[in-house]
């Protein structure tokens, strides 16, 4: 294997790159990005970038001397709009085209929109950057979607002295991803931080001076962000025969073909450990399945099925909210220690009797770490 | 190799205490983590580089000669 080709330069597509050459790839690595930054971090975004402690500078994932010694053909601003598998060609916006025999897809998210025009939405550093510079004390702010990032942003503005009102279609914000009990937990937080928090409401526009709801009613804003979800970065692979159902499909390798993977937000795959089709917009799991794809592409008699225990953090007010494992689809949630009023507990998920998944807000780190255990063993039971 | 840690940039996801226990621990208050063997020798090496590399906040950088 020659030329691997990466398409997308964020936390995966770096973390495939690397691998790549640690494992002692030695053959050429060309690594697409459609940013034009250096690649970067991003769950400061909606935190220590939003709040305005931490110049944009400290995301760098990298520095400039890290990315020599990868020795990468690197093509930052560089747009992926084809692929032909069986000639084994990416094409790139403007015409060019890159021959491969390997392939890594890590394209990403994008975030999803309400129709029409304006509002905010926070992806990238710019994103963060230009929402940044509109708020401060007494601005309005609306945010639509009470779900991680919304309410990391809600947090964030309530300390920036923002007046902010956070809108939700479900009665309880984040009840799908962490169950009922716990996103009361979390909403009585903004509630008590002075977060206007609607439920239940659905938006149906937006104007100039606010947004719209089903029922009529205007919510007044001087800004809006739009933070209900995302969409994966497919549509440049739609003819190239590769399976796409709401992410890139890959199987228990992180493999959509053969020589061609996937990794990261844009990837679903079958993961072994919980029996499900997942596609995990994470960022440990980012690095986890880079790194996957890539040893997985240059080790064809070695193949691992890429079987993690998904891991993510959230940062509301002086909450930090830890889960391990696949939480969403569980049926019964014990607080296994602590108590939700205090917001200090830990929370278990199951599904079917089975071990899914554990929550910790308030509590030392290392309380989870027995669940993740658990929830790696418990496979061979 | 040296082991350089960033830590206000630390998240607390224990990432690299799970990886590289050997070199990386987590504080008991707040996860954040601690560096046990700034200069690990080389049969450590490998490990320390995943721990770097699956770090979720790019808080642990490596210099190798």
């Amino acid at each position: 294997m020659n030329r691997i080709v990466v398409v997308g330069a964020s936390a995966a597509g770096l973390a495939a790159a690397e691998t790549l050459r640690r494992e002692g790839h030695s053959g050429s690595v060309t690594l697409v990005g459609e940013e034009l930054d250096f690649p970067y971090d991003r769950p400061p975004l909606s935190k220590q970038i939003l709040a305005g402690e931490w110049e944009a500078e400290r995301l760098a994932l990298r520095t400039k001397e890290d990315f020599d010694r990868l020795d990468l053909d690197l093509r930052l601003g560089a747009v992926a709009v084809g692929l032909d598998p069986g000639a084994r060609l990416v094409r790139l916006a403007g015409g060019e085209q890159l021959g491969y025999d390997g392939l890594i897809v890590a394209t990403g998210v994008r975030p999803r929109r309400l129709p029409g025009r304006g509002g905010h939405v926070l992806r990238t550093l710019r994103d963060a950057v230009e929402l940044r510079k509109r708020l401060g004390p007494g601005r309005r702010l609306v945010v639509v979607g009470a779900g991680f990032l919304g309410a990391e942003v809600a947090a964030v503005a309530r300390g920036l002295g923002c007046e902010v009102t956070l809108l939700e279609p479900a009665p309880v914000p984040l009840a799908h991803a962490v169950g009922e009990q716990v996103g009361r937990v979390l909403s009585e937080a903004h509630r008590e931080h002075g977060v206007d928090l609607r439920t239940g409401v659905t938006v149906t526009g937006m104007t100039d001076f606010g947004v719209t709801l089903s029922g009529g009613e205007l919510v007044a804003a001087d800004e809006v962000l739009i933070a209900i979800g995302s969409v994966p970065n497919t549509e440049w692979l739609v003819d190239s025969g590769l399976p796409i159902d709401d992410g890139l499909v890959c199987d228990a390798f992180s493999a959509a073909a053969p020589q061609i993977y996937g990794a990261g937000d844009v990837a679903r795959w079958h993961n072994p450990r919980f029996g499900v089709s997942m596609r995990i917009e994470h960022r440990t799991n980012a690095a986890e399945q880079g790194m996957a794809a890539a040893r997985n592409l240059l080790h064809p008699d070695a193949r691992k099925p890429f079987t993690p225990v998904p891991y993510f953090w959230s940062d509301q007010y002086d909450m930090k909210i830890q889960a391990y494992g696949y939480l969403r689809g569980h049926d019964t949630v014990d607080i296994a220690e602590g108590d939700l009023a205090g917001r200090r507990f830990l929370a278990t998920y199951r599904k079917q009797g089975r071990l899914v998944g554990a929550l910790a807000v308030g509590l030392p780190p290392k309380a989870l770490r027995p669940w993740r255990q658990a929830l790696i063993t418990q496979e061979h039971q | 190799m040296r082991v350089e840690f960033d830590e206000p940039k630390c998240v607390a996801a224990g990432q690299c205490v799970m990886v590289a226990p050997d070199v990386f621990d987590q504080r008991d208050e707040d996860g954040v983590a601690i560096v046990l063997d700034a200069e690990p020798g080389p049969e450590l090496h490998d490990e320390v580089r995943e721990a770097a590399a699956v770090c979720p906040a790019a808080a642990i950088r490596l210099v190798e000669p």
